[in-house]
């Protein structure tokens, strides 16, 4: 939808119009691991043909090509959920030292209430803890426009951007202007080892460069339009940044506003400043207490904070004027109707087996996380990508006599499992890790991965083969089974490796019902 | 007086196409010159859990969620999320679960009873029909347009029959 229009405005998702911002500043390169709610952002990229923009198989690697590129002087991105910028931040935190040589921007989407993940980790940190500047929109429309302001930012600072996007502006949409599309040449490649080649010696060098960096970012965060006074009412004023300035100025359309675009480094002389000419002083932020350590740092003692039980979940409508007043947390949990698989999903049949058999179930994150859900109550441990393979291991030397086994998705073992394999094959560790291999990535939509052959733009590739993968990281036996229809044939399988001394895969393989219906 | 904004609140279950409804309302408001915002809560939808949709359209409208109590419209898809739903509405605000029956009877395919229930709530709504004809061109591929058009008109106007 994002490249029907080419001018005037279209009906945009904070994804999509950040999507859209990006290839209006010229952006080349793109890359990606699925995962809610960042998933749109490069599906978007994706309909625009003049870019290079892929899956990834996992968010280090992703990182990696995007920030690649702007080394090589293509304006590039990077964009994940929380927990994927989890899985960047060993590139991450030494680009912050190399910096880049043309624009590199880092999306991240955080999940406060968890919609759709497994921790509300608050990626706002991350800023502090790389040193890199923190852009924060707070509607699709800002989404489009900071994008650009990042790039800019990147180029003139020599630094990768992080904009911090979260679920509600990722996923909400608004009525977006467009503009057109400016380009800029790619640099020519030179090498720069001083830069680029962090070892101790240079890195030192670059770090007291990121220093002078960080000092210079805070002189432009007093001065950018990014950082907003908006002064009517000054008997109350918020400090606030992201979607809780739109709840806000719902609800209090006259009070003034410090509204915090350019969020790290901080503003401290405009924050000073705005709580002086104010008389009530009221931070206003989802999640961590970010906004509010920087403000007590600052020695405003005026100002005041939400009640700490408001460290979880979202803010909406109804509830900020509970969070303005300081009161705690009352929310009534009017139930909702809970996901579970698919009717057909052939992962019924897969857990219906290990129910079954009473195995303790090492599992990880993909729809077969549902597994975990009654009638099958099939799994029972999901931390992160990859751990379906690697519990397997750690427990089994825990519980040497235990009936265990590891269970990942097919992506999700393309992602990090096929590393966890090596290193069980390695170790001497034996078990089985069945692969539910569904041939898509189903939790966030179907995208495609290497083990189906196809890229992002659905265009055929080399095809991963997963039974000889296993079997060169060292799995004793790798069985195909389909079980669907074929319970027992699987139930007899299972059986049969638990009892042998070996490391075994078993891929249970049969479509997404969802795939099929496409 | 004439309405500032109208704040409208769609929900079912996964699967029964409340996002396209949305998505047409939202298309049709911008291109009749509103400002329009929409929210949606579809994270593991597809697995037949909770969908709610929020669309808002006119002057001061900042936040893409609608608290309790605070719409004017509510389009319930799904007899089961009726209660949960019905939170959302303000006290003058109308409730088209009635014509969920009635739309039923006017679809052959239950996949078009979300086109059928946007008909329904145009009637009410002031937006141009040129508007809405757009947005059916932009929210529809070509080969269900045809289908999703002539479900939209009849069902708009059995409802605006009914409002005379």
């Amino acid at each position: 939808m994002a490249n029907k229009t080419s001018s005037g405005k279209a009906f945009l998702s904070g994804n999509e119009a950040l999507a859209r911002g990006a290839w209006e500043a010229g952006l080349k390169v793109a890359a990606a691991y699925p995962g809610t709610p960042s998933t749109e952002i490069l599906e978007s990229l994706a309909g625009y043909p003049e870019l290079a923009v892929q899956w990834s198989v996992n968010e280090k690697v992703a990182f990696e090509v995007a920030y690649g590129a702007a080394v090589g002087g293509a304006r590039s991105l990077f964009a994940c959920k929380h927990v994927g910028l989890n899985v960047a931040m060993d590139p991450l935190m030494t680009a912050s030292y190399a910096g880049v040589e043309a624009g590199f921007v880092v999306v991240v989407c955080d999940d406060p209430g968890m919609h759709s993940s497994q921790n509300e980790q608050d990626s706002r940190w991350v800023g502090i803890f790389s040193k890199l500047p923190v852009l924060e929109p707070s509607t699709p429309s800002e989404a489009r426009t900071f994008v650009a302001e990042a790039f800019a930012i990147s180029e003139k600072y020599d630094t990768p951007v992080i904009v911090r996007m979260n679920t509600r502006i990722s996923h909400s949409k608004e009525d977006v202007k467009l503009g057109t599309r400016v380009e800029y040449a790619v640099k020519p490649l030179t090498p720069n080892m001083q830069k680029y080649v962090m070892v101790p010696k240079l890195a030192r060098m670059r770090h007291a460069f990121i220093e002078k960096r960080l000092v210079k970012l805070q002189a432009f965060s007093e001065k950018t339009k990014l950082n907003q006074v908006e002064l009517k009412d000054t008997s109350l004023g918020f400090i606030t940044s992201s979607v809780s300035y739109c709840y806000l100025k719902e609800r209090f359309p006259d009070a003034s506003y410090l509204k915090l675009g350019f969020l790290y480094p901080f503003c401290d002389e405009k924050i000073k400043e705005f709580a002086a000419s104010v008389k009530k002083v009221v931070v206003v932020e989802e999640l961590d207490p970010f906004i509010e350590e920087h403000v007590k740092a600052l020695g405003i003692k005026k100002a005041k904070f939400k009640h700490p039980s408001f460290r979880l979940g979202e803010f909406d409508p109804g509830l900020i004027g509970d969070v303005v007043a300081g009161r705690e947390r009352n929310v009534q949990e009017i139930p909702v109707r809970p996901p579970r698989l698919c009717p057909g999903c052939p992962h019924w049949a897969s857990f219906s087996v290990l129910k079954k058999l009473g195995l303790f179930v090492a599992g990880d994150i993909g729809c077969y996380t549902l597994g975990s859900l009654p009638p099958t109550s099939a799994l029972h441990t999901c931390i992160c990508m990859g751990a379906g393979v690697t519990f397997n291991e750690g427990l089994r030397l825990a519980h040497p006599k235990e009936k265990i086994v590891g269970v990942v998705g097919d992506s999700t073992f393309v992602h990090s499992g096929i590393t966890g394999l090596i290193n069980a094959a390695y170790n001497k560790a034996k078990g089985i890790i069945i692969i539910l291999d569904n041939s898509t990535m189903a939790m966030t939509g179907g995208q495609p991965h290497p083990a189906t052959g196809f890229t992002i733009r659905n265009e055929p590739t080399k095809q991963l083969d997963l039974a000889a993968m296993c079997k060169s990281c060292g799995a004793d036996n790798v069985d195909v089974i389909d079980p669907v229809g074929n319970v027992k044939a699987m139930e007899e399988l299972v059986t049969k490796r638990l009892n042998e001394d070996a490391l075994s895969v078993i891929i249970a393989k049969h479509p997404c019902v969802l795939k099929k219906k496409k | 007086m004439k309405k500032q904004n109208y704040n409208i609140t769609f929900g079912g279950i996964g699967g029964q196409g409340i996002l396209t409804a949305s998505e047409l309302l939202g298309w049709a408001a911008m291109y009749d010159g509103y400002p329009v915002k929409k929210s949606e809560v579809h994270g593991m939808s597809q697995r037949g859990g909770s969908v709610e949709s929020h669309v808002r359209f006119g002057k001061g409208v900042y936040s893409p969620l609608l608290g309790v109590g605070q719409a004017d419209f509510l389009l319930c898809f799904h007899e089961d999320e009726y209660e949960r739903l019905g939170h959302f509405l303000n006290k003058d605000g109308v409730d088209l679960f009635g014509w969920l029956d009635k739309a039923r009877t006017m679809i052959d395919n239950p996949k078009a009873l979300n086109t059928a229930m946007t008909g329904v709530l145009a009637a009410y709504l002031p937006i141009k029909d040129a508007s809405w004809e757009k947005a059916l061109e932009t929210v529809f591929p070509e080969k269900l347009r045809q289908s999703n058009k002539a479900i939209f008109h009849k069902a708009r106007n059995a409802a605006q029959t009914e409002l005379k």
